[in-house]
């Protein structure tokens, strides 16, 4: 079995786009949407949901006005500031539950938490294991796990050797859990600054994690200059180099119609052709 | 004055709002700072071009066993809530990376033999680009855990004068540090149903953290009533477009602000925030009658 993840550093540079045409050429693939925060794979493929779950969060506390007596330790050793005249701010709160150990006269109280949702849904191009964060839950880290957990599972129980991966932007906690121990990383970039910039860190990311790892440049002609900076840096650095995709408005309108832009007519079409065969030659399916 | 700007789906053009925005108040005469709070990948300096001669490093705190000490109890890994400590039959290991420094293993532990240590988990720099202020958070490339850095940034805001936050993108631990005591919250989205999607959760976001927030919308051309109806709908102000154009997104490929991009950009910006100003008194104003 096979995993390529599709992470950018930057975000915006079109890693949904890439992932949602992969899904359209690959076969045997299961697939995963791993921006749990800000998923979007789930536009451009129409899923069924066929089963949810929900995904526990870990337990909030909760002060007990009548028990308490404002001794005021849990505020003391709270280190985030979230204890402020016996209410706990849940936005500010990371669950550590020192305040709940700590409570001399057991006031402070655990609460269940529903920190988001997972689903495995049918779409017509191949099963997908999506989720959905709650807004500003912790945890968006686990949350990815179990979204690969699943989609491997998926995987092995239909006899399918790929899993395609759609990672969310950054270099931080769900970047990290959803790249370690993926088969390949696929970095799209976008020939600008900022993009040339991530780049390097995202590239130093997956080095530090040991992920094989290949580059794809989007819209490489909007600036041509700043695309021969990429490729130079992708030789200096050994990565591969697995294609350029050209500006195209037809990606825009793909996700206007809500489709993957493979499934429209147009010229970027034949460049994600030759973007997929080299990745499923790094990939060795 | 405290104005994020923030976004949900990446790339949409957060920090060309925001250095924009920057800049044209800076060169018409406000006391202004620049914060690039998003600290895994900082791309205002690109345009902002400063000159930062202050760094610090920023640690969180990690346990340090005193194995001698220790009695191999168990105490300190059975409370962390992180799985950050493991107690093995001869000693107890510690996993920094996973540590969110809630100081609960020293706390608790019946022998005294947890110390305090530290972990690097980025730098701050400060400088100035002309009279501006400039600040940004670098995170340190495997580390799991930026809110920490993110409120180290936000120390550094001017407590008279205009601080622009630059917000990561997403909408949960980093995205919700950068935005929570803000003023007023940018939201900067492009009409796509992408777009779309991450403006409602990152309208969301601002709404639980209660800040009002309004919506730039970035390459508008087909498909803008997408965002026009969600604002509609929502009540959200509508603040500025942004038009699809190959002479802003080539200026922006090569780090040229808004503000330079294309003629007349300076004065919607300060358009921007003129109507920001107008929408935090009203709020002052208002808001706290509701």
């Amino acid at each position: 079995m096979k995993e390529l993840t599709v992470i950018s550093g930057k975000g915006g540079t079109g890693k949904t786009s890439v992932t949602g045409s992969f899904a359209v050429l690959a076969e045997k693939h299961v697939l995963a949407d791993c921006d749990v925060d800000a998923a979007n794979l789930h536009l451009i493929l129409n899923p069924q949901v066929q089963h949810r779950e929900s995904f526990p969060g870990m337990p909030m506390v909760e002060i007990i006005t009548e028990k308490c007596t404002g001794c005021g330790l849990c505020e003391q050793l709270c280190r985030y500031g979230a204890i402020k005249d016996g209410a706990v701010d849940e936005m500010s709160c990371e669950r550590c539950l020192v305040c709940y150990h700590a409570c001399p006269e057991k006031a402070v109280q655990l609460v269940d938490n529903v920190a988001g949702e997972w689903f495995i849904s049918h779409t017509r191009y191949g099963p997908m294991v999506h989720a959905r964060l709650g807004i500003a839950q912790e945890n968006s880290g686990k949350l990815v796990t179990e979204v690969r957990r699943r989609a491997r599972t998926l995987a092995e129980e239909q006899g399918k050797n790929l899993i395609i991966t759609d990672g969310p932007p950054g270099i931080g906690c769900p970047v990290i859990s959803a790249l370690g121990g993926s088969d390949l990383a696929l970095v799209v970039v976008e020939p600008t600054l900022s993009s040339i910039h991530d780049l390097f860190r995202v590239l130093e990311l997956t080095e530090h994690f040991k992920v094989q790892t290949a580059v794809c440049i989007n819209k490489w002609d909007i600036n041509p200059d700043n695309t021969r900076e990429v490729e130079n840096i992708c030789h200096n650095k050994k990565v591969t180099l697995a294609g350029r995709l050209r500006y195209d408005p037809a990606v825009v309108a793909a996700a206007m119609e809500g489709k993957p832009v493979i499934r429209l007519p147009s010229t970027v079409a034949g460049d994600i052709v030759s973007l997929w065969d080299c990745v499923r030659q790094e990939l060795g399916v | 004055m405290i104005i994020a700007v923030a976004s949900g789906k990446g790339g949409t053009g957060k920090t060309t709002v925001a250095t924009g925005l920057v800049l044209v108040l800076r060169d018409s005469g406000h006391k202004v700072a620049y914060l690039d709070c998003d600290v895994e990948e900082p791309n205002g300096h690109i345009f902002m071009a400063p000159q930062c001669n202050e760094s610090e490093d920023i640690f969180i705190e990690v346990p340090e066993i005193e194995q001698d000490k220790c009695a191999l109890c168990g105490k300190c890994a059975e409370l962390c809530v992180f799985n950050a400590l493991l107690v093995t039959s001869d000693e107890v290991i510690t996993f920094p990376e996973l540590c969110h420094g809630c100081g609960g293993c020293r706390y608790f532990c019946p022998a005294q033999a947890v110390r305090s240590g530290r972990k690097k988990i980025g730098t701050v720099e400060r400088g100035t680009a002309g009279r501006a202020v400039f600040v940004r958070g670098e995170l340190q490339v495997g580390t799991a855990l930026s809110p920490p850095l993110v409120n180290a940034v936000k120390k550094n805001q001017l407590s008279r004068g205009i601080n622009v936050m630059d917000a990561p993108p997403g909408t949960s631990c980093p995205a919700v540090a950068t935005v929570r005591g803000a003023d007023f919250c940018i939201l900067v989205t492009e009409p796509t149903p992408f777009g779309l999607h991450d403006l409602a959760l990152a309208a969301q976001m601002a709404k639980s953290l209660g800040v009002p927030c309004g919506v730039v919308v970035n390459r508008a051309g087909d498909g803008r009533e997408l965002i026009e109806n969600f604002c509609l709908q929502e009540g959200l102000p509508l603040l500025m477009k942004i038009p699809l154009s190959r002479t802003i997104a080539e200026a922006g490929s090569r780090g040229v602000p808004l503000n330079q991009a294309e003629v007349g950009w300076d004065r919607m910006l300060l358009l921007l925030y003129s109507d920001i100003k107008g929408l935090i008194m009203s709020e002052r104003a208002y808001g706290n009658q509701r």
